[in-house]
């Protein structure tokens, strides 16, 4: 009988301890192909239900069949991490795997990012996601399944809209804004000297404030806060939503350095692995470098980097030069956006022969000059606010009225109308008010959509 | 779960992902939502769906996924990105593959309308969400002399063929036995019970449809097609309301022929159009075959509407004994797609039918998209006829 893979996790443990990786204990768990397939859909062990995961789920059981990609693992942070493993996972794969995914636990307990959201969602969201999708499915009980599924429509399709330099539990703006002393002009110098008998008495100083002081672009938080006529549960419902969405973000925004820095170690690890027998580390080695692959074999050009390729290379190069430690420095402090700016240098860029494109609506796809800084903005252009977007709550009118504003100015271009009148149209139902959000259309003069009609 | 997974799974977790599937579960209701979604179409389902001719229960529709909205930029502008490979500046790409990476994660949102899905309906959903949709009232059917006999079950008896031993039925007279008797053998002969079978009368609703498709050269490809579309709803309407439906297809030009099902669509012929052809083979037929007074006959008449003018006379006397054998008959007029000034011959043959007080209907139909208007008029002018309310515009005002 083949040893087992259990019996190689102590082995590869000690052997990452000893090289100070630092991380908190991870269980691991053999899952079935159709689980990790629903694990990468949902993106969370047990989650809430919804049709829209439903969708996702075919398209990727499709994908799976026509075999273009396939998950080896699934970690989740927290204390204890929580590691998924396809069982379909031959024993080499999973020698590789284990480094992975002790190199990813590393990775999320010292990069301040990860512990500061893990802070704010604390050390067990796979527990506290599957509360909240049994939270929901009492809440489909009690009030009916289209009446849930209508406010996850809506806070789904905002998912990507918190605020993570906000606590996750905020506190509401004040109600009140001071009103600044009357300025001593000429006029309030001659009321000043009458007769104080004949002064009268100053109204309060207190005025209602204006919601939200600022552009808030937690929308979801502002929804759940502010709603005229949500019902508590509805509101519970974006707060999960938004909980969930916190723990995603840093997941999001260092998907480069995560995936480099576990791919970093799995590598490292399996060279001083002398336990693994021969057969298997050949059969690793060669899983490696499948990860890794800038390139899909039998193709000469890739329209898109390989996360796992880009931080890889970068890590090998910045351990290379400056040693370990500044690169757990880098691990501690850095995120997708300073990693790049960083350590992509133009030496790397070429030898790796990374490439800027603009493609035409057609379909056509024109290389651009060789400018290192626009090829790291472009890299990094998805990775802003999930990729969405931006959209900031504006105004919200005495007659509850939500107004959403779309910074075009930043994002280049306004919104895709139809698509923005349907999540309007999700959201006026929750919100239960006139919901507009403000735009610009394609010539770049301003627009305003309101929700699309309901029937 | 298979075994390589076993000898490492922690045991605290048993494998209760095996048992419930969260992806299959919200598929499920993905597949309600586009069910919900199509029931909207139905106009372009009844019009679009390829229907194969003979005995086609169900209906192929092909149905992209639903798309979750979410906030989007608006196309336009080229999108940036960023590739790797063997490129200079200036190279002009086709559209090679991209590699999604081993073990990324779905990059979820973009380009998910690719996969397209062939739904199956079942003609007879499509027909109830129709008359939901449309509101059309539920015909009444004209109750036949004729009825039907059938067996049915009724009743045990301690003899009978072994196929129908009831064992339930069987056990419980032992059971009871031995409750009185103690010691007494399992089963016995006396034990047994046959399920037995009578032969009942049962009420029945016969129905004959005829489908008259004037196949002169005016008729185009696509003019047959449109009515093809029409008579297959019409069929299946019909069905809805009667047990047992004879169909009957019969082609004219000058002349006229029966013909069955397969052929009958494939019919091309030539020369002029003489309604009154049709409309004897189709008399001769009822005459023949069926008994007005225990079958509901229906006529359902296709044609462009250009008869001969001499035949206006023979025409008009044939359709007034069609008329009144059968309980309704319609006339479509297959329009090519321009505005006619005058009423077609068989137009007016028809309305004068109708202000004849005739159980009789017309309806134009140019496009695809009329048809199931065409449904709808037929079906609520046929239940007023039937209700003696005389002829009239149909009540439903479908969205």
């Amino acid at each position: 009988m083949k040893p087992g893979w259990l019996d190689y996790v102590p082995r590869i443990e000690e052997l990452a301890r000893r090289q100070g990786l630092d991380w908190s204990p991870v269980i691991f768990e053999a899952v079935p192909d159709s689980f990790m397939t629903e694990i990468a859909v949902y993106g969370l062990p047990v989650r809430m239900p919804h049709w829209s995961f439903g969708a996702r789920y075919i398209y990727q059981l499709v994908q799976r069949h026509m075999g273009y990609s396939r998950l080896f693992e699934v970690v989740f942070p927290g204390n204890p991490g929580h590691a998924y493993l396809a069982s379909s996972n031959a024993l080499a794969d999973n020698v590789l795997v284990t480094a992975h995914v002790l190199g990813h636990a590393d990775f999320s307990r010292n990069n301040l990012l990860f512990r500061r959201c893990q802070e704010q969602v604390s050390d067990h969201i796979v527990e506290h996601a599957a509360s909240h999708a049994r939270e929901i499915e009492r809440h489909i009980e009690t009030y009916g399944a289209r009446a849930v599924e209508q406010v996850l429509d809506a806070a789904l399709s905002l998912e990507q809209y918190v605020d993570v330099d906000q606590p996750l539990r905020r506190e509401r703006y004040p109600q009140y804004q001071e009103v600044s002393a009357p300025v001593e002009d000429a006029f309030r110098q001659r009321y000043n000297v009458l007769e104080s008998t004949a002064a009268p008495s100053l109204p309060s100083r207190k005025m209602l404030a204006l919601l939200p002081p600022h552009p808030e672009r937690d929308l979801l938080w502002f929804i759940a806060t502010y709603a005229p006529e949500m019902e508590s549960w509805e509101r519970d419902i974006f707060l999960a939503v938004r909980e969930e969405s916190f723990y995603f973000y840093p997941v999001y925004a260092t998907q480069i350095m995560n995936e480099g820095w576990a791919s970093y170690w799995h590598a490292r690890l399996l060279r001083e692995a002398d336990f693994v027998p021969q057969e298997a580390y050949l059969d690793a080695i060669k899983c490696h470098s499948d990860v890794v692959r800038p390139i899909a074999s039998g193709e000469q050009i890739a329209l898109s980097v390989n996360p796992y390729h880009l931080g890889f290379t970068l890590w090998e190069q910045i351990v290379q030069e400056s040693g370990i430690d500044t690169a757990r420095a880098i691990v501690r402090e850095d995120d997708d956006f300073s990693f790049v700016r960083n350590h992509l240098t133009h030496e790397l860029a070429v030898k790796m022969g990374l490439f800027q494109y603009l493609r035409q609506d057609n379909g056509q796809v024109k290389v651009q000059p060789d400018d290192i800084d626009a090829l790291r903005e472009s890299l990094l252009l998805d990775k802003y606010n999930f990729g969405a977007p931006r959209v900031a709550v504006a105004e919200l009118h005495n007659d509850g009225t939500l107004v959403l504003q779309h910074q075009n100015q930043i994002d280049g271009r306004g919104l895709d109308p139809e698509r923005a009148r349907k999540v309007l149209q999700y959201l006026q139902r929750v919100w239960r008010r006139p919901v507009l959000i403000k735009t610009v259309d394609a010539a770049s003069r301003s627009l305003e959509l309101t929700a699309e009609a309901e029937g | 779960m298979s075994n390589a997974g076993d000898e490492w799974v922690r045991p605290a977790l048993n494998g209760w992902y095996e048992l419930f599937s969260r992806g299959s579960r919200d598929w499920l209701r993905h597949g309600e939502k586009v069910r919900d979604a199509v029931r909207e179409h139905l106009p372009q389902i009844v019009a679009g769906a390829d229907i194969i001719s003979h005995g086609a229960r169900t209906v192929r529709v092909p149905v992209r996924l639903l798309e979750h909205y979410r906030f989007r930029l608006r196309a336009g502008s080229p999108a940036r990105g960023v590739g790797q490979g063997k490129a200079k500046p200036g190279d002009v790409l086709g559209q090679p593959a991209s590699e999604p990476g081993a073990g990324q994660k779905g990059a979820g949102g973009t380009d998910r309308g690719g996969i397209e899905l062939m739904l199956e309906f079942k003609v007879d959903d499509i027909i109830d969400w129709l008359w939901e949709e449309l509101r059309l009232p539920n015909l009444q059917a004209r109750a036949g002399a004729t009825a039907e006999s059938e067996w049915k079950r009724e009743g045990w008896d301690r003899r009978g063929a072994r196929s129908r031993l009831d064992r339930r039925r069987s056990l419980k007279e032992a059971t009871k036995r031995r409750a009185l008797a103690s010691a007494s053998p399992g089963f016995r002969d006396e034990d047994l019970r046959f399920r037995q079978l009578v032969r009942r009368r049962v009420p029945a609703t016969r129905a004959a449809v005829f489908f008259l498709l004037d196949v002169s050269g005016s008729m185009t490809e696509r003019d047959r097609q449109l009515a093809k579309t029409f008579f297959f709803w019409a069929a299946a309407g019909l069905r809805r309301e009667y047990r047992s439906l004879d169909i009957v297809f019969v082609a004219h030009t000058t002349e006229a022929w029966e013909f069955n099902e397969a052929e009958f669509f494939d019919v091309v012929g030539t020369g002029g159009t003489v309604t009154s052809s049709g409309l004897a083979k189709v008399r001769e037929i009822i005459e023949g075959r069926f008994s007005p007074a225990g079958c509901n006959v229906y006529l359902f008449y296709a044609s462009d509407g250009d008869n001969a003018v001499d035949d206006r006379a023979q025409a008009r006397s044939e359709l007034d004994a069609v008329a009144r054998l059968a309980r309704y008959s319609g006339y479509i007029e297959i329009s090519p797609n321009v505005v006619r000034t005058m009423r077609t011959e068989t137009l007016r043959l028809f309305d004068d039918a109708a202000l004849a007080g005739l159980p009789v209907g017309r309806f134009p139909v140019a496009a695809p998209d009329d048809i199931a208007d065409a449904v709808r008029h037929f079906f609520s002018a046929e239940s007023q006829a039937g209700a003696g309310a005389g002829a009239g515009g149909g009540p439903g005002s479908g969205a």
